[in-house]
């Protein structure tokens, strides 16, 4: 083997806090206690990913995980995803109507551009909307150039914003991937929240060159394609684990402070007729309990602060 | 290269001297917590790259900060509850980063061996004097911010070289002589502990530590469902309790404070312990104190008995 530079045993950033200036170190169970309205004790956040995954597939810097796989044409991928944006949200609409759910929509702008009708039955419904990317091959990855990925940002937020009629606050990166810019290029274009960062599970101040955002806490761990797809479970099993996570986050809320519960869930997974009766178990099990608050993410955003 | 690492003998697992554990405990039962910094821009390996996208790596960076952040006081809770000791796998540099966790290990009187300085610089690549420097600056690093006398090794990241435990015992004797550098965690071959081979000649063991009980390896490499990693934790207890009647044996639980105190997979975690420690005959330990009551009881028997069965 060869001998590693000396540099390899130098730590520029061994001291106190992180080995970056975005963010302080900060343990959960040392800040100020929050209080949901009405003194409900869990904030349900569902969001639901509506996304677009072209059938042109670069794969720059990688092949977002969910997108192509196949040569092209990748029928057999494109049509499944497809499926969600056509068939799965209309389920999803229903579940959540049945059980009180105020669902938050990560859109792809280029969704948005394709489908007015599913985008004027989402701004009919009044629910909050925010972006998720220009569409998933859109990557937002280091080493990309600036100026590139400024011009990215400004489409997929000015051509969102145009379309919805909204003034979408919030943001997640397709794949929660960045660029070292990302945060900064987020703040320059009106983004007050992203949910990229799995760091926390509570709201939290990330510094930009343009000021403080807030990174809001979007578990990937729960995803129902991070189970469900990556890690192969059955989608009651999928039930189960969010049915446990309530049961803990509830009970650590009676002894600690307001928490929230955040599921990111995508059509495409739990709106097939096979997988939709789990999501209605779960939100039948979260709704049902007094102590439950389902909000918009700005919602909780505004009452957290 | 060499064909065998040359650590150990084969020693069949059957009529071993027969090992007992204090107060007739038929099993030693530890926990170990990695508590872990990983770095967001770490130098290039060329051996192993640190993280799969290009910098920031956003995704596996900050859950494991969750696990700093959230996760660590979840899981202290939780053994508090059970009463168990942690024995931690530290990367040595969060002492630096973030001491009000070290604090509230040290109130507990948990056991710190070494993780190396970060989990992010990898063994892989450093002559004998890089890595030499590597392990004792965790162990005065440890020394420094906790008063312990490091015991233990967890080479970092699993990265090791052909002198890994060589080294960590020689510099183990040089800092604290007897009294540091006794236990390797880096073997998976045994339910008991063996006796190493050494260039030194040092009394020194292998603990075991489980590659198949770690939660990383459950939940990230075989993807487990949190019940199943629930189960699994008390299959292997009941097989190892039971075998402890003939000898002790050791039954570890690496864990990860990103992966088992999340919330959809405490509570597996939970049920295992309130099983495993509700039994009477079962010695909640650290892994300090397992090696070291190895080394004065059966050390020399076992020994004497691997001599008689080497071919």
């Amino acid at each position: 083997m060869s001998t590693l530079d000396k540099k390899y045993l130098h730590y520029p950033h061994r001291s106190y806090g992180m080995d970056h200036n975005r963010y302080e170190w900060s343990m959960l169970h040392e800040r100020p206690k929050v209080s949901w309205p009405e003194g409900k004790l869990l904030a349900l956040w569902v969001n639901v990913g509506l996304q677009f995954f072209p059938l042109n597939q670069k794969g720059i810097p990688f092949k977002v995980p969910g997108g192509m796989t196949k040569p092209y044409p990748d029928l057999r991928h494109y049509s499944l995803r497809d499926y969600g944006n056509r068939v799965g949200i209309y389920r999803f609409f229903k579940a959540f109507d049945q059980y009180g759910v105020k669902p938050t929509f990560a859109v792809s702008t280029r969704l948005a551009e394709r489908t007015p009708y599913l985008m004027n039955k989402i701004k009919e419904r009044g629910d909050e909307i925010i972006c998720h990317g220009y569409h998933m091959d859109a990557l937002h990855y280091g080493g990309q150039n600036q100026v590139e990925e400024a011009e990215l940002v400004k489409k997929s937020l000015d051509g969102l914003r145009q379309i919805s009629g909204q003034a979408v606050k919030g943001w997640i990166s397709p794949a929660k991937n960045e660029s070292a810019n990302t945060p900064d290029l987020l703040a320059a274009n009106g983004i007050t929240y992203f949910c990229d960062w799995v760091n926390d599970e509570m709201p939290y101040a990330f510094q930009t060159q343009h000021g403080p955002i807030t990174a809001m806490p979007l578990s990937t761990e729960l995803e129902d394609y991070f189970i469900i797809l990556n890690n192969q479970h059955s989608a009651e099993s999928w039930a189960d684990q969010v049915c446990d996570a309530c049961d803990f986050l509830l009970q650590e809320a009676k002894t600690q402070e307001g928490r929230i519960l955040s599921l990111n869930i995508h059509p495409w997974v739990l709106g097939q007729p096979h997988r939709i009766g789990q999501l209605e178990r779960v939100l039948d099990y979260i709704c049902s309990k007094e102590e439950v608050w389902p909000a918009y993410a700005g919602e909780i955003l505004a009452a957290f602060k | 290269m060499k064909e065998d690492p040359g650590y150990y003998d084969y020693w069949p697992y059957e009529n071993r001297p027969k090992i007992e554990w204090p107060n007739g405990a038929q099993i030693a039962f530890w926990v170990a917590p990695n508590i872990e910094y990983y770095e967001l821009d770490p130098p290039t390996n060329p051996y192993r790259t640190p993280w799969p996208q290009p910098h920031p790596a956003v995704p596996g960076y900050s859950i494991r900060d969750w696990g700093n952040r959230v996760g660590h006081i979840r899981q202290m809770e939780l053994l508090d509850k059970y009463g168990i000791r942690g024995s931690i796998s530290l990367s040595a540099a969060l002492c630096d980063h973030h001491p009000e966790i070290i604090e509230m290990c040290k109130e507990r009187n948990w056991e710190f061996f070494s993780h190396g300085v970060y989990n992010t610089r990898y063994t892989y690549g450093m002559n004998e004097q890089q890595e030499r420097d590597m392990i004792k600056d965790a162990m005065e690093s440890i020394l420094k911010h906790t008063g312990q006398k490091c015991a233990g090794y967890l080479a970092p990241a699993l990265s090791h070289s052909e002198l890994t435990l060589d080294l960590f015992a020689e510099v183990g004797t040089e800092l604290f002589g007897e009294e540091g550098g006794f236990y390797s965690c880096d073997l998976f071959h045994d339910d008991q502990p063996t006796p190493i081979h050494l260039r030194s000649d040092k009394r020194f063991v292998s603990i075991p530590y489980s590659l198949e009980m770690n939660d990383t390896i459950a939940y990230l490499v075989q993807k487990v469902p949190p019940r199943q990693y629930g189960k699994a934790l008390k299959d292997n207890f009941d097989r190892l309790y039971a075998e402890g009647a003939e000898s002790g044996t050791i039954m570890c639980i690496p864990t990860h404070n990103y992966q088992v105190s999340c919330a959809h997979r405490i509570k597996a975690y939970e049920e295992a312990l309130e099983y495993i420690t509700g039994h009477s005959k079962v010695w909640v330990t650290t892994g300090r104190e397992i090696a070291s009551f190895y080394l004065e009881h059966y050390y020399d028997a076992a020994l004497a008995d691997i001599a008689a069965k080497r071919i």
